[in-house]
């Protein structure tokens, strides 16, 4: 198994602030899908920004088969693609379509080409109906799946998720869920819903104060109440870990997409 | 607040048979042909008043090929048009020669009065040639018009951002506004206005920190100071021929009226 994700010692301080991360070492396989847990202020994000250069600390960190640095950033930035978690940040052309298209036309791909991954990576999220729409004509389950796709489009080999259930009702998180399912994608996804941490990915991590204090199979980590309270996270009253594992076991890492 | 600019708003999108000829066009072509209305009416003096009513013509012809509707065109042009003609009113009471017309108070004077009908009359066919700009063309069309003009690229993209997060600076202004409301404000004079005020103080660093975001944002998929274009804009021969008939047409009028 290849690694997608090294990070060794991997050190970042705000200029005038704390230290936001402090020390990270974690590796990702080919394939995982992972949740980040951890309180606000853990370093979820910062370490998320890390992953594609927008913000580079000290330690080392290869992503993708790349080491993050300056002169890799472009390259880098076609492989990790970061769904943010406001998707109004990540939607800024008029239209849905010129936003989808915007990775692909930034990697250089011709026209063809970017009109076919468009359509693919729409396709994947069910959102073709909207691609001549614009954004904000759309609702916020909508969006954030367009802005899924705008990633998708890119065809990482990392897919890092910023809270993607964040505002969401429960039947566009229930949707959400089912397309991030049939996305056959190593993912990374930084979340406080534990019970989408849970039907979506087979390991979690945790991340508190800038140091990674549990790392497991996720249905174990969930099951560590102890664990889970000690660092402000909980599962939400009388939740059923057991039912939801024997649900989306089989779903959890798709060989092929549906 | 939020109502009214969500009023207005409504009125950014196309109206018309969007199948019609002059919705059609390539955008160049009708940001061309509509400016150079705008500005052979502007340029012309009083005198030439064939040249108001040519340049008229022109604007009904499109808005009926368009089949945009004279109600459509009005609820677009009375959002500005009250602002441009305040400025002609007055002229009449301030521009002195010809005859006098005493109004009791106001005396108003001949030279002002032509000034005025002059102002009013450029007014209205600038207002309603960028409403008919607007009624035919979608805004990302015409940037990307302007882009292809060689409107420096930094203006159309902060035109472009502007557009595509006015809408939700102004959900976000409306829910300001509800907040502040649902806790009792209630302004009945200027000393009451200092809430307002640390609003638009938070309006400005959200939408700052919003700027910071939506860059990252764009540098995470790859951008590096180009705007990429998905399909190239196409000039046809129906485009050269929409912006030649324009331009000959009222040049021919203009140039005429001022040669006589």
């Amino acid at each position: 198994m290849t690694c997608v994700v090294h990070a060794r010692g991997l050190r970042y301080r705000y200029p005038g602030h704390h230290e936001a991360l402090r020390g990270i070492d974690l590796r990702i396989t080919h394939g995982e899908r992972v949740a980040l847990l951890g309180p606000n202020g853990a370093g979820k994000t910062t370490f998320m920004m890390h992953l594609n250069g927008l913000m580079m600390g000290e330690g080392s960190l290869e992503v993708a088969g790349l080491q993050v640095a300056k002169n890799t950033l472009q390259r880098l930035r076609a492989r990790v693609g970061i769904v943010f978690q406001d998707p109004d940040d990540q939607l800024f052309m008029p239209t849905v379509r010129e936003d989808v298209a915007f990775g692909p036309l930034n990697m250089g791909l011709d026209t063809e080409a970017v009109h076919a991954r468009v359509a693919e990576a729409l396709g994947k999220v069910r959102m073709a109906h909207v691609v001549d729409r614009a954004p904000y004509q759309l609702s916020m389950g909508e969006r954030r799946r367009v802005a899924i796709a705008t990633v998708l489009a890119m065809e990482p080999s990392l897919l890092v998720l910023d809270e993607p259930s964040a505002n969401l009702d429960p039947r566009a998180r229930r949707e959400l869920l089912e397309v991030l399912e049939s996305i056959d994608r190593t993912m990374l996804v930084t979340t406080h819903d534990l019970p989408l941490a849970a039907e979506l990915c087979e390991r979690a991590v945790i991340l508190a104060a800038g140091q990674i204090v549990g790392d497991g199979p996720c249905h174990e980590i969930l099951a560590d109440a102890e664990l889970l309270a000690a660092h402000d996270l909980e599962l939400p009253a009388g939740f059923d870990l057991g039912a939801i594992e024997r649900r989306s076991r089989p779903l959890a890492v798709p060989l092929f997409p549906r | 607040m939020s109502g009214l600019c969500n009023h207005s708003l409504e009125l950014t999108g196309l109206a018309g048979d969007p199948d019609s000829a002059i919705h059609r066009l390539d955008p160049r072509a009708k940001v061309i042909g509509l400016l150079s209305v705008t500005i052979v009416a502007v340029s012309a003096p009083i005198e030439l008043w064939p040249v108001y009513a040519v340049c008229a013509a022109v604007l009904v012809v499109c808005a009926a090929v368009a089949r945009v509707r004279p109600g459509d065109l009005w609820r677009r042009v009375r959002v500005v048009l009250p602002f441009v003609l305040v400025l002609g009113v007055f002229v009449p009471f301030v521009r002195e020669g010809g005859a006098t017309y005493d109004l009791g108070l106001l005396t108003a004077h001949e030279a002002g009065v032509q000034v005025c009908l002059a102002v009013s009359a450029k007014a209205i066919i600038g207002t309603f040639s960028a409403a008919l700009l607007g009624t035919t063309t979608t805004f990302p069309q015409v940037l990307r018009a302007l882009e292809a003009l060689r409107v420096p690229r930094l203006i159309v993209l902060i035109a472009a951002f502007m557009y595509r997060y006015l809408f939700v600076i102004v959900e976000e202004v409306g829910r300001m506004r509800s907040a502040l409301v649902s806790r009792g404000y209630n302004p009945r004079h200027m000393l009451q206005a200092g809430p307002m005020g640390r609003m638009a103080t938070a309006m400005f660093l959200r939408t700052y920190s919003r700027g910071e975001r939506v860059y990252h944002a764009m540098l995470a998929r790859g951008y590096n100071g180009v705007m990429p274009q998905l399909t190239p804009l196409a000039f046809g021969r129906a485009d050269a021929l929409f912006v030649a008939g324009v331009l000959t047409l009222i040049l021919s009028v203009r140039i005429a009226g001022a040669a006589a």
